[in-house]
């Protein structure tokens, strides 16, 4: 009970000297003052934001370095003939704002997991890699494979420029928007884990 | 002080073959370039000295149409039209069967793979593909636009029927 009380006092005295008017300072230095702590605040974090946004920034934990992203460097998504390259945040970061903060927050696990090493040997990531991806899976099929389109737009593909086989798949369910990217697409950056009761899109007795 | 004479007799020992070559056969000729020794089709890794820095062939282009080719032979493997790069072949996945497996041809359209896949060293016919078939790779590969670099006069079984003489076929 004086615990309570203690805590309500606390508040109290808080909320007191929140809502005083300011005695030593004028409304222009707090005004202004104010406006230049909020300039350096929001600069400073989306610096920050954006810092944590690039792949040096991923590979700096050698869990990525050693394993998606040695797996990466081998597939077209980083070595093409036209050197366009997706880094890490292409495809795992969305690019909108809200997304990207909703994204950031939870990633928040990822520290949890690198304090505590959840993948920091080979055999773990491996041990893990199908949990890994299935998130990955579930994101991209509940965002309609967004961080694809950001690059891979239905609407600029030319489809006489396809095999005759792609031409067809795209033609049955990518534009009708009966699957998305991923359901197809599956393990193209990276090694894909187990695969058994993953059926290919293309199945009838796909997922839909 | 012993070191430095045995460093100096490798190097004379391994210098001997270079010397005796040189000294007998007269092979490379004084400017670098290759003698009539050297003739015929040329190879990038080929008889050429060790010395002479010759430049990489062009790398050549992967056919990738998706027109089947037809077969040179009996029970060759049919080659791969399309574009197999990355393609995951392993204890998770086997991304060829992803689309040629008996239950994905109906969506992939894809050729099954035949039945003679199904079945394991003693003959028995298994219900999926055998594990020693596992590895499409190890038979059926991709073509490039490469030009042979020796000659083939290889026919097809049908050219070889057709020019059969006659006379033999009534013996």
């Amino acid at each position: 009970m004086a615990i309570t009380t203690a805590i309500r006092n606390a508040v109290a005295a808080c909320w007191r000297v929140f809502a005083r008017p300011s005695v030593h300072y004028s409304l222009g230095f707090l005004t202004l003052g104010g406006f230049v702590a909020g300039v350096l605040f929001w600069g400073g974090f989306n610096t920050a934001l954006e810092a944590s946004n690039t792949e040096a920034f991923c590979i700096s934990c050698h869990e990525m370095r050693d394993n998606p992203y040695e797996e990466l460097k081998q597939t077209i998504h980083f070595t093409n003939r036209s050197g366009v390259r997706a880094s890490c945040p292409d495809c795992h970061v969305p690019h909108q704002w809200t997304d990207k903060i909703a994204r950031k927050m939870q990633a928040s696990k990822e520290v949890w997991g690198k304090i505590f090493g959840t993948i920091d040997t080979r055999e773990k990531f491996l041990d893990k890699r199908r949990e890994l991806a299935e998130h990955e899976w579930d994101r991209l099929k509940a965002n309609n494979s967004l961080e694809c389109r950001n690059c891979h737009s239905a609407e600029s593909m030319d489809i006489t420029k396809q095999n005759p086989r792609a031409v067809k798949m795209h033609e049955t369910f990518l534009f009708t928007g009966e699957k998305t990217c991923i359901d197809c697409h599956k393990g193209i950056a990276h090694r894909l884990p187990d695969m058994h009761g993953i059926e290919p899109g293309w199945n009838a007795s796909a997922v839909k | 002080m012993t070191s430095r004479i045995l460093i100096a007799a490798l190097v004379l020992t391994a210098a001997i073959p270079a010397l005796l070559m040189g000294g007998v056969s007269g092979v490379v000729a004084a400017d670098g370039k290759p003698g009539p020794a050297l003739s015929g089709p040329v190879v990038s890794s080929g008889p050429h000295p060790i010395t002479l820095d010759r430049p990489a062939e062009a790398t050549n282009r992967e056919i990738v149409d998706d027109v089947k080719r037809v077969r040179n032979y009996a029970d060759q493997p049919p080659l791969i039209p399309h574009a197999v790069r990355d393609y995951q072949i392993d204890l998770n996945v086997n991304k060829c069967l992803t689309c040629h497996d008996r239950r994905n041809v109906e969506g992939s359209q894809a050729p099954m793979v035949s039945v003679t896949h199904f079945q394991d060293r003693d003959g028995q016919t298994l219900g999926t593909v055998s594990p020693r078939r596992y590895f499409c790779t190890q038979c059926h590969v991709p073509q490039t636009d490469a030009k042979p670099i020796v000659g083939n006069r290889f026919r097809d079984f049908d050219a070889v029927l057709s020019t059969a003489p006659a006379k033999e076929g009534a013996k």
